[in-house]
């Protein structure tokens, strides 16, 4: 199972620079190796009370009525909440950094008002003295439902004759909104030159359809929320959250009172993958602390976070590609329905963005589908949308390969899209590595070893996601002793606070161990968007950069006033400041000279930046398939990513790891069972089978680095790209092992199997 | 609701006696009743390992154990892992080797890899991965987690040596 490792652990250090491209160990390290370090679900404020939500065991139904009495008259039940203690926002849309919401959707999605849309659904919740009591309590509420027939399945929901879902739910179609209502909560196109004509230019032509399961996220740690409200009208709001300030405007308008009355402290968070961003638990704990007036902790079970958060949606597509006889991408369309949940909203926009981005496509046109099924509101994971549109497109191309007869990395080489390329939605790309990062796959030394042996197969596929900016703040104190505090809004989901601390140090000249890096509560920094869109280290990072700057004018202004200089003599450069005739004071001297005279140097950053520069990955998956059974092992595994810089290697190298094996876990084996009545069959960890380190060999990563001229020090988010390619890369990887072309995820071993013995009995197997 | 319970325990090397209620895992009794919060909970079913701790030397999912099993036993924690202000071998591995993303599951790992090289000081890759089995990361995809368990037997080896040389 092992492999030759790329083991980039002991490269030491970027020619251009002192601090980035070295590896310090992470300065919260220590307190996550000890259990120090306080989760979510960690805190006990005195006198706390537990809270338990009831959920709805239906998938559709109507609520005719809440009967609270039995489990109000528990002893030890301080209180019960249900939709009508939250305040309704009206049908408003906000952006929560990864994905806009309607308020009025996320009011019903936290707490069901008239209906529940999906099994596992919010419908109150207890606050009593103990876990126990709240649960013994919750269920004893009655509630009375009129049971809706449900539909689950995307292609199913579109049909008109299908269970409608919100009656005032009306499809907008290319901009319009429709007249009767339907399960189609939106229908988009994207346009790109003509593409009849590009197909009429086509030598081959590949037309496929393709379905993927609802998967979820799977961070180990739940859901959980923990409130106080002061009756001053101030609450305070502990909880693992990929952003702090995206929560603090969340519930201030689901509770109804100003954001500057909340105050969220995030907590350390176990994981996010982007299903910790919209809020579940945190309004209800707000609520139940104002009717009790003590501190209120709600804590999801493993079977609540499957049920009722974040899962990412199933789909339905369909792509064709044309492409010439030298090997030319002509054309390109594509059609994809996401499930979006029981609300509108999912990220098939983001899918349709990214189908056909890796390459040069002359002539396209996208269509996608925003479909409401009653299954939980979808939400954002890593990269959202793009794995699955991956799937469709690189199995596609893997098949024009085929007929082309032409090595696949080649082909990507080919077609790459390169600086000047325009997206079929529209963008033209700025300097990026999709040709780099195949390069690099095309020359890696697992590429150059040829596979053998008996059912064993080697896919390549790529990916591409955009990464995003948006705002960040951070604050930077010189202390005394040459070292800095650094204070920033941005929640470390994986090694974030270093990655930041070491931009900082690189801009001041001074070692990464010399940053103490904080992350505060919403009232303590300035307003920072998500840990989310692959951002905190392009945008924190250049927060950071731009408070050292600060500190850099600051140092200069007083060195000036120390030598009695002009600051246009001085310059910062090299860990200090230096003036004419060998004038010269180190950031040590420095930090401990305005420690004495004068006011105390404070540096600043706020960034909102533009420039974000996409993210390109290639991987290599050998794998070897079991024809008796359908199990598919991964015997080898390559992955090579354009990250721009590498601040900190080990943590991009982790990224890039952990990117492929959920995406490997996607590809194999995740998915949502739901029978009939739309009740998952399969919420727990046992039976929704993610990957374990037994079922895998070592990742190895492969760093490109084409520096984005958008970032001071060059970097492109890391985080969402590696989980793109993996799906498409084992199917083909199948393909060649026992020549069945997969176009259903995941590929578990009794889908692939159905599909070995559909062939055998078609025609003779391809080995 | 049952009358309490009196258990009389050693937890990192102090002998204690706790109040619990008998249907209370030993989990719930570390994180809500003795604030050790250190040992996490990811599915309190007993299939993600976040839970880990040390019964009398055996790595076991404390959601799957109740408090009142633990009568006489002598447990360990993630807190009781770093001896004297020192951080084990095991934990200094971890760190160098950029183990932990979310660092949710850390401490499980640490006290599974810590029951893994009392049994077989110097297992191969396989051998981790499969002691490792019941342990589930969602961040690292295992690559460096199994690499700083490698490291860390080497490290106890080594420190080992140095200690009979000592001696
Ligand atoms: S919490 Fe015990 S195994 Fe998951
Ligand atoms: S580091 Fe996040 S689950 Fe392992």
């Amino acid at each position: 199972m092992a492999t030759a490792n790329n083991d980039l652990r002991h490269t030491n250090g970027h020619a251009k620079y002192k601090v980035i491209g070295t590896r310090p160990v992470r300065h919260d390290g220590v307190d996550k190796v000890t259990g120090r370090a306080r989760y979510g679900a960690d805190i006990h404020p005195s006198g706390m009370l537990y809270g338990v939500v009831l959920r709805s065991p239906h998938a559709h139904a109507r609520i005719r009525s809440i009967d609270t009495s039995k489990a109000a008259s528990t002893p030890g039940v301080r209180a019960i909440v249900t939709n009508k203690d939250l305040l309704d926002p009206g049908n408003r849309m906000v952006e929560l950094g990864e994905g806009a919401v309607n308020l009025r959707h996320l009011n019903h999605n936290v707490l069901a008002a008239d209906k529940v849309y999906y099994r596992g659904h919010a419908v109150a919740c207890v606050a009593a003295d103990s876990i126990h009591i709240a649960e013994q309590a919750a269920a004893l509420i009655c509630v009375d439902y009129e049971v809706l027939p449900c539909v689950t399945d995307v292609q199913a929901a579109m049909d008109p004759k299908a269970p409608l879902l919100h009656a005032d739910l009306f499809t907008e179609e290319l901009g319009k909104i429709g007249t009767k209502p339907s399960n189609i909560a939106k229908h988009f196109r994207f346009e790109k030159g003509d593409v009849a004509a590009g197909f009429s230019k086509a030598k081959f032509v590949v037309e496929r359809e393709f379905k993927t399961s609802t998967v979820h996220q799977g961070y180990i740690e739940p859901h959980n929320a923990t409130a106080l409200w002061n009756p001053d009208g101030h609450i305070t709001v502990w909880c693992s959250t990929q952003g702090s300030f995206t929560v603090r405007q969340q519930v201030a308008e689901l509770v109804g009172v100003p954001i500057s009355h909340v105050k969220v402290v995030p907590m350390e968070i176990g994981g996010g993958f982007g299903g910790k961003i919209r809020v579940y638990l945190e309004p209800i704990a707000a609520v139940l602390s104002r009717k009790t007036g003590a501190p209120v902790k709600v804590v999801m079970s493993r079977a609540d976070v499957f049920e009722a958060t974040g899962p990412t949606p199933g789909s339905y597509m369909k792509v064709k590609l044309g492409v010439d006889a030298a090997g030319l991408i002509t054309a390109g369309e594509a059609q994809i329905a996401f499930e979006a949940g029981g609300f509108p909203g999912s990220p098939v926009g983001a899918a349709a963005m990214c189908v056909f981005a890796c390459y040069e496509v002359p002539n396209g046109k996208i269509d996608g589908y925003d479909v409401v099924v009653n299954r939980p509101q979808m939400s954002a994971y890593r990269a959202p949308g793009a794995t699955q549109a991956a799937f469709a497109m690189e199995t596609v191309i893997d098949e024009v390969c085929e007929q082309l007869q032409i090595d696949p990395l080649e082909f990507r080489l080919k077609n790459a899209a390169k600086e000047g390329t325009r997206r079929v939605d529209g963008p033209v790309f700025p300097r990026i590595g999709m040709y780099e990062a195949t390069l690099a796959a095309r020359d890696s030394a697992h590429y150059k070893t040829p596979l053998t042996g008996k059912h064993r197969g080697r896919g390549v596929a790529s990916g591409f996601w955009f990464n995003i900016g948006l705002k960040s703040c951070c604050t930077a104190t010189v202390n005394a002793d040459g070292s800095v505090s650094l204070v920033e809004g941005s929640t470390d989901i994986g090694g974030s606070r270093t990655s930041i601390a070491m931009q900082l140090a690189e801009t001041l000249g001074i070692r990464a161990e010399d940053v103490v890096p904080a992350v505060v509560d919403t009232d303590s920094v300035g307003y920072t968007d998500v840990t989310g869109g692959s951002r905190v280290t392009f945008a924190t990072g250049w927060a950071a950069y731009e408070a050292a700057r600060d500190i850099q004018r600051q140092l200069i202004n007083r060195a000036a006033q120390i030598w009695e200089r002009k600051t246009e003599e001085l310059t910062y450069q090299d860990g200090g400041v230096s003036g004419p005739n060998g004038l010269r004071m180190t950031f040590q001297e420095l930090a401990a000279e305005v420690q004495k005279h004068g006011e105390p140097v404070v540096g600043r950053g706020a960034v909102d930046p533009e420039g974000c520069g996409g993210a390109f990955a290639t991987h290599v998956v050998d794998v070897e398939v079991d024809a008796e059974t359908g199990k598919v092992e991964i015997l080898r595994y390559t992955a090579t990513q354009d990250v721009g810089t590498a601040i900190h290697p080990s943590y991009v190298e982790g990224q890039i790891q952990g990117g492929a094996v959920q995406g490997i876990g996607w590809a194999l084996n995740e998915e949502y069972f739901y029978d009939a009545q739309g009740v998952m069959r399969n919420s727990t960890f046992l039976d929704y089978r993610m990957p374990t380190a037994l079922d895998l060999p070592m990742i190895d990563p492969v760093i490109v680095e084409v520096p984005n001229p958008g970032h001071p020090y060059g970097v492109r988010g890391v985080g969402e790209v590696p989980i793109v390619p993996p799906p498409a890369a084992i199917a083909n990887a199948i393909y060649r092992a026992v020549g069945v072309r997969m176009q259903e995820l995941p590929m578990s071993p009794p889908r692939v199997l159905k599909q070995i013995l559909a062939a055998i009995h078609t025609s003779s197997p391809r080995h | 609701m049952a009358k309490k319970r009196v258990v009389s325990t050693t937890i990192n090397g102090k002998s204690i006696e706790l109040l619990c209620e008998p249907r209370q895992t030993l989990l719930e009794v570390l994180r809500d009743n003795l604030d050790l919060t250190g040992t996490k909970e990811g599915c309190s079913n007993g299939n993600c390992g976040a839970c880990t701790v040390l019964m009398n030397g055996r790595p076991v999912v404390s959601c799957l154990v109740l408090a009142m099993e633990a009568e006489g036993a002598s447990l360990e924690t993630i807190e009781g892992v770093a001896q004297g202000g020192d951080l084990d071998p095991i934990q200094q591995a971890f760190l160098e080797n950029a183990a932990l993303q979310c660092g949710i599951c850390t401490p499980g790992f640490i006290m599974s890899t810590k029951a893994l090289l009392t049994e077989n000081p110097n297992p191969t890759e396989q051998e981790a991965r499969f002691y490792l089995a019941g342990n589930l990361c969602r961040c690292t995809g295992y690559d460096k987690i199994i690499r700083a368990v490698l490291d860390s037997a080497q490290r106890r080896q080594a420190a080992l040596a140095a200690e009979r040389q000592h001696s």
